[in-house]
This record gives C-alpha cells, structure tokens and sequence, in this order.
C-alpha cells in the first residue's frame, strides 16, 4: 500500500514535469525546446542505436569507477582521521583549506598529468565527491558516543577488530548518504569532463549535438545524462537502505 | 588464604584535583557476590572500572587469579545498534576466533536460558528496556567468566522488570556460581543480590559499611524483618558518613 501510495506521488510528479515542459515547448517554439514527446520517441529509438549506447556506457563506468574510487579511499581515510586525533590534527587543516576549493579548476591539470584518456575524467570526479565523503566520515566519526568505545573495550577486542565491528558500521549510515547525495555533482562535473578532448561519453554527445544544431539529439543526450543521474542516486539510495537496515529502524521511533 | 579470590587493597583514584577513590580495601571468594551502594557519583563505577582493568588506580593494588576472565555490563548495557540479537550476543566469542557453528549454539543456548527465543534477528531499537538488558547479561555470560562485573545494570527499569531480571540474575548465578559485583544504588537491590555488601561514603569514596548479607538471593526475605533492618542499617550508613563498620559512630 505505501509502495504504490509512493509510486503514484512520483508518477504524478512525472506528469506534471512533462506538462511544464510542454508548456515551455509551446512558448519558446520547437527550435529552442523540442516537445517532450518528441524527444521521448527519438530517446527511445536512440536506444536502438549501439553509437548512443556507448555514449551511455563509457559515461556510466567513469562515473561509477570514480564514485567506487572515492568511496574507497575517502571513506577509510576519514575513519583514520575521525579515531586518530593525532594525525587529524595536521591533516585536517589541508583538507578544510582545500575543500572548497572547486576541484573541476584542476581539469586541465588533470589532462596534462594523466592524459586525454578515462584515467584524468575519473580521477577529477573521484576528487570531488571523495572530499564529501572524507568530510562526512570524519565527522561521523567525531560524534561517536565514547560509550561503544568503551562497551567494545570490555570485550577486548584488537584494533583491527574495533575497526571492523564498531568504527565501519558506525560510519557507514553517514558515509552512504555523502555518497548519494554527491552523486548529483559526480555527473555534472562527469558533464565538464566529457566536454573537453573526447569523442566519447554523454557530455560530448551533448556538445557535440549542440554545436551541430541537432536540438533533438542533444535533448536525447540530456535526457541521458538526468537518468544516469537518477539511477546512481536510486542506485546508492538502496545500498544505503539495505546496509544500513538498522539506521532506518532507529530513525522509524 | 592464597585460593581463588578477588583481593583489592587501599585504592586509591584521583582526577585532577578531585580524589573520588580513597583507601578502598575488600575481597571476594570465587562465586560469591558483591553488592556496591553509595551515594551517586560517588566513585563506585570508578572502581568497577578499575577491577575490571578499563581505568588505571592510582594507588593499592587489584589482584585476581590469572586464569580468571572478567565481563563488564555497563550502566546503559553497550549493545551495538548495528549488529542484531544474535550478533550482539556473539561478537565476544568471534573477537576470540571462536569458529562460526560453536558460535551459533552458544547463542541459541543463551537465547534460551535468558527468554529470548525469536528476537534473535531483531536489533536493539526493536527490544524492549528489559530485553535489551537480558541481550547486555548475555554477551556477558557468553564467554563463561568467572567475574561478572555490572554497573547499575537495572536501574533504567521499571520496578516489575527489575525484579524480573534480579530474579533471572540469581538462576543464572545459581547454575553457574561465576562471582559477581554489581554497583547498585537500590538498596532492596543491594539486600538481595549481593552475598556481601559494601557501603562508600560520598566523595572521595571511602568504605563505611561491610556486611556479610543474610538474606542474600532470598526471595522470601524480600519483606522479612531481617532485611527490614539490614536495608534501614544500609540507609543510615548512607546517609550519615560517620558512620564506620559494626556501626560504630565515629567524630568527625
């Protein structure tokens, strides 16, 4: 009942974004915005089409590459830095200099170190999301009532120990939601990556489209991008929701 | 006078200015049972703390049998949010490389000696005050100490449940006459449950009362007047930090 209560609310959403942008259809004329249905029948056949498909391909793996590579580097590392207040005391401080620092100024740098190819797009887009989930852990980290500290020390448990079965699930519920929630700014700066020396991926189709004039194939490309989007949010939204069963009960009360 | 007992000699403890433990001296026979009571914040989880090997003293010396092993409940029982029943009750066991199946019977049989059968799966959010203590006293008892120590293990239930769980204590004592001291500052609690019972002054805590309990795991003797006395003699100490052992007043 509430999975079909949720289903109807996001299909009523769905509509009333087609009818606005119908609306604008009809007011800027079919050059400026194509219809929505006929951008959704040239997507559909688009899917048909195996030079689209390895647009949407080579788009999703540097995505998904870079949010596996940040996530597994920035996660431990924010453990490390949230436990050992030693060494967060130095490293902090570079990390909150250099946070908001918008990381996609660096993408020519990128290019020049580690080449035109799919190594410098997923190394930018790992940089930027992985300072959210470095930021978050940490801070999860911090909080942690000393209480689970000491109830694990009664144990007696080793180090190693105390990471696996008390610092990672504790961090976990935070960690997740940085990822989500940073899965937004991995595809748009996915879009600035692929939009410089390529001739694959979804932002080059979409730039390339665009410079030719060809508005329906760039709303394709568009259309594209937003559903990649969508389903790494979906994606990591539901990995979140079966790793951390336990979070959601607690927030359930 | 060398066999297995738990021996604690003049401890002392200070943090920064403020001594909260001072002269502290008493022993306790393998499976018997010791009662703490004083006034709150008066150091006596400090010295739990300290038995147990978590806090260091400062003074005076903790000496138990090397081959005893201890186990803490603490005052809000420690349970990991994230890991369910069952995991919670098994986590000691596989922090000491137990393998996987001897695990898995030893908490069903502890799922069973504590009544809590098909909540295995749940998490701790999901238990009831009095089940997650039940979980807490089992993850204790899982690894069989010797000396069970416990920091006001009932004191966030209510009146019926605590009894409930006093009650289950005292089986589970009876089957396995591992040694137990519980902080407590109930003091029907203290009468029924500790076979010795050691009252402390305020801060710094100081020993004024020690009592070789009568009425220990008696359930008759809830309302006798045996323990009627013994519990107004346990009040007056605590109340009147003047008071030293046998009853005696002494002048400030």
């Amino acid at each position: 009942m509430k999975m079909l209560d949720i289903l109807f609310r996001y299909a009523v959403a769905f509509l009333a974004l087609l009818l606005l942008w119908q609306v604008g259809a009809w007011a800027l004329g079919p050059y400026l915005l194509p219809a929505p249905s006929e951008v959704l029948e040239a997507w559909a056949q688009s899917l048909h089409d195996p030079v689209m498909r390895g647009h949407v391909a080579s788009s999703a793996m540097r995505v998904g590459a870079a949010m596996t590579l940040a996530f597994a580097v920035a996660f431990p590392l924010g453990i490390l830095l949230g436990y050992r207040r030693r060494i967060d005391r130095y490293v902090s401080p570079m990390v909150f200099l250099t946070y908001p620092l918008p990381k996609i100024v660096l993408l020519p740098v990128f290019l020049t170190l580690f080449g035109l190819g799919d190594l410098s797009k997923i190394l930018i887009i790992a940089l930027t999301t992985g300072y959210q989930i470095l930021v978050v852990t940490r801070d999860g980290i911090r909080r942690l009532d000393a209480r689970y500290l000491d109830a694990f020390r009664t144990l007696g448990g080793s180090c190693v120990q105390l990471i696996r079965h008390v610092l990672v699930p504790a961090a976990l519920p935070s960690a997740m939601t940085a990822l989500k929630v940073s899965s937004g700014t991995a595809v748009a700066v996915l879009f600035m990556a692929e939009s410089f020396a390529t001739q694959s991926g979804l932002g080059f189709l979409i730039m390339d489209a665009w410079g030719r004039g060809d508005q329906l194939e760039m709303f394709c490309g568009i259309l594209s991008m937003s559903l990649l989007g969508l389903a790494i949010y979906e994606i990591c939204h539901v990995a979140e929701r079966v790793i951390c069963r336990w979070k959601r009960l607690e927030n359930r009360r | 006078m060398n066999g297995n007992v738990l021996r604690v000699e003049r401890l002392g403890k200070t943090f920064g200015e403020n001594s909260v433990l001072s002269n502290v001296s008493f022993s306790l026979p393998e499976g018997s049972s010791l009662a703490i009571i004083g006034p709150s914040g008066c150091g006596k989880s400090t010295l739990l703390a300290i038995v147990a090997g978590l806090a260091a003293a400062d003074s005076g010396s903790v000496a138990l049998p090397s081959h005893w092993k201890t186990a803490f409940i603490l005052q809000d029982y420690g349970l990991f949010p994230w890991k369910t029943v069952r995991d919670n009750l098994a986590l000691p066991l596989q922090l000491r490389g137990v393998a996987r199946k001897t695990r898995f019977a030893a908490v069903s049989s502890m799922l069973n000696e504590l009544g809590l059968e098909g909540l295995e799966r749940r998490f701790p959010v999901q238990l009831s005050g009095g089940q997650r203590q039940r979980v807490a006293i089992g993850r204790a008892l899982i690894s069989r100490p010797d000396l069970l120590l416990m920091d006001e293990p009932f004191a966030a239930l209510d009146a019926i449940t605590r009894e409930h769980l006093q009650n289950l204590l005292l089986s589970v004592w009876q089957r396995r006459r591992m040694s137990f001291m519980l902080v407590t500052h109930n003091v029907a609690e203290a009468v029924f449950l500790g076979r010795f019972i050691m009252v402390l002054s305020g801060r710094p805590a100081t020993r004024t009362l020690w009592l070789d309990n009568p009425c220990f795991g008696d359930a008759s003797c809830r309302n006798s007047e045996e323990s009627l006395s013994l519990m107004r003699n346990i009040r007056e100490a605590l109340e009147e930090p003047g008071i030293r052992e046998s009853g005696e007043k002494v002048m400030p």
